[in-house]
C-alpha cells in the first residue's frame, strides 16, 4: 500500500510539477525579473516620466531555472503524496479514484494550497512590504489546513452540519486576518504586481489539475498493476 | 471492533499517515524552511507558487 501511494505521487508529482515549472518560466518568471528590475532601483516608476513597460529582461538562467525546475517538481511531488495519500483513504471508503475524479481533487488541492491563502497573502513580487515571515508562515499553515479539511468535508461531508462547519473553516483565516504589514514600500509598479498574482493563481489552477488528475491515474493504474 | 478489522484499519491508515508526512517534510523544505541555500534556490517557486518567501 506503502509503495503504490509512493508510487503514484513520484510520477504524478513529477509530471504535474514539470509542467509546473515550464507553466511558471513561461508565464511568471518574466514578471518576477521584469519586478527585480525595480527591487534593486535600476528601474523606478515613480516621478514625471513614465517607466518603460518593456525593458530588457536576463534571458534563461541554467543554474537559476534548472533550480526551479527541481524544486517545482520537488514540491508537486510533496502535494501529490499528501493528495494520493488521502485519496486511498478516500478509495478504502468506497469512493471511486481515477484520473477524472481526480481532477476535482486538483481543484480542491489548488483551493487549499493556493487560493485560500493567497485571498489574503496574495502571491508576491520580489520588493514588496510584508509583515514577519514567521507569523506569515504561520498563518499560511494553518490557513491551508484548515481548507483542506473543508474542502474534505465540502466533497464527502453527508450533512449541513459538516457543510457548515466548512464554511466555517474556510472563513475564518480571513476573518482573523493575515499578518499585515505596518506600511507600504513595494517598489514594484501595480500592473506588475496584479499581473503576478494574476499568473501565479492562474498556473496554479493547470498545476493542481494536472498533479490530481495524474495522482488519481496513477493511482488506479498501479493498483491494476500490483493487484 | 474486531482484531482482524482493527489491523485492516490500521493497514490502509498507516501507510497514507506516513506518505503524507513524508509529502508535508517536502512541502516544509522546498517551501519554508529559511536555510541561505534552500532559499536561493527554492525562490522563484516560492513566489510563484504563493509562499511566503521573505
Amino acid at each position: 500500500m506503502f509503495s503504490r501511494i509512493v508510487t503514484s505521487a513520484l510520477f504524478a508529482g513529477a509530471a504535474a510539477g514539470l509542467i509546473a515549472a515550464v507553466l511558471q518560466l513561461v508565464f511568471v518568471q518574466p514578471v518576477l525579473l521584469h519586478a527585480e528590475l525595480y527591487e534593486s532601483g535600476e528601474l523606478v516608476h515613480f516621478g514625471a516620466q513614465a517607466a518603460t513597460a518593456h525593458p530588457d529582461l536576463p534571458g534563461f538562467e541554467p543554474l537559476r531555472d534548472g533550480l526551479s525546475v527541481l524544486f517545482s517538481m520537488l514540491t508537486y511531488t510533496g502535494f501529490a503524496l499528501v493528495a494520493v495519500a488521502l485519496m486511498s483513504l478516500a478509495e478504502s471508503q468506497g469512493h471511486e479514484v481515477n484520473g477524472r475524479t481526480g481532477i476535482l481533487w486538483g481543484i480542491a488541492g489548488f483551493v487549499a494550497v493556493q487560493f485560500a491563502p493567497g485571498l489574503s497573502l496574495a502571491p508576491e513580487v520580489p520588493g514588496v512590504a510584508s509583515a514577519d515571515l514567521v507569523a506569515r508562515q504561520i498563518w499560511w499553515t494553518g490557513t491551508v489546513a484548515a481548507a483542506a479539511v473543508a474542502m474534505w468535508l465540502i466533497a464527502f461531508g453527508r450533512n449541513w452540519a459538516m457543510w457548515g462547519l466548512a464554511a466555517a473553516l474556510l472563513l475564518a483565516p480571513h476573518v482573523i486576518g493575515a499578518p499585515e504589514p505596518d506600511g507600504f514600500a513595494g517598489t514594484a509598479p501595480p500592473e506588475l504586481a496584479s499581473l503576478f498574482a494574476a499568473r501565479a493563481f492562474g498556473v496554479g489552477v493547470a498545476a493542481w489539475v494536472l498533479t490530481g488528475c495524474f495522482a488519481g491515474y496513477f493511482w488506479r493504474r498501479e493498483g491494476a498493476r500490483t493487484a | 471492533m474486531t482484531t482482524k478489522t482493527l489491523a485492516s484499519a490500521n493497514a490502509r491508515f498507516l501507510p497514507a499517515l506516513f506518505a503524507a508526512v513524508l509529502g508535508l517534510g517536502i512541502i516544509t523544505l522546498t517551501g519554508h524552511v529559511q536555510a541561505q541555500a534552500l532559499h536561493d534556490a527554492a525562490h522563484d517557486v516560492r513566489h510563484a507558487t504563493g509562499f511566503p518567501c521573505h
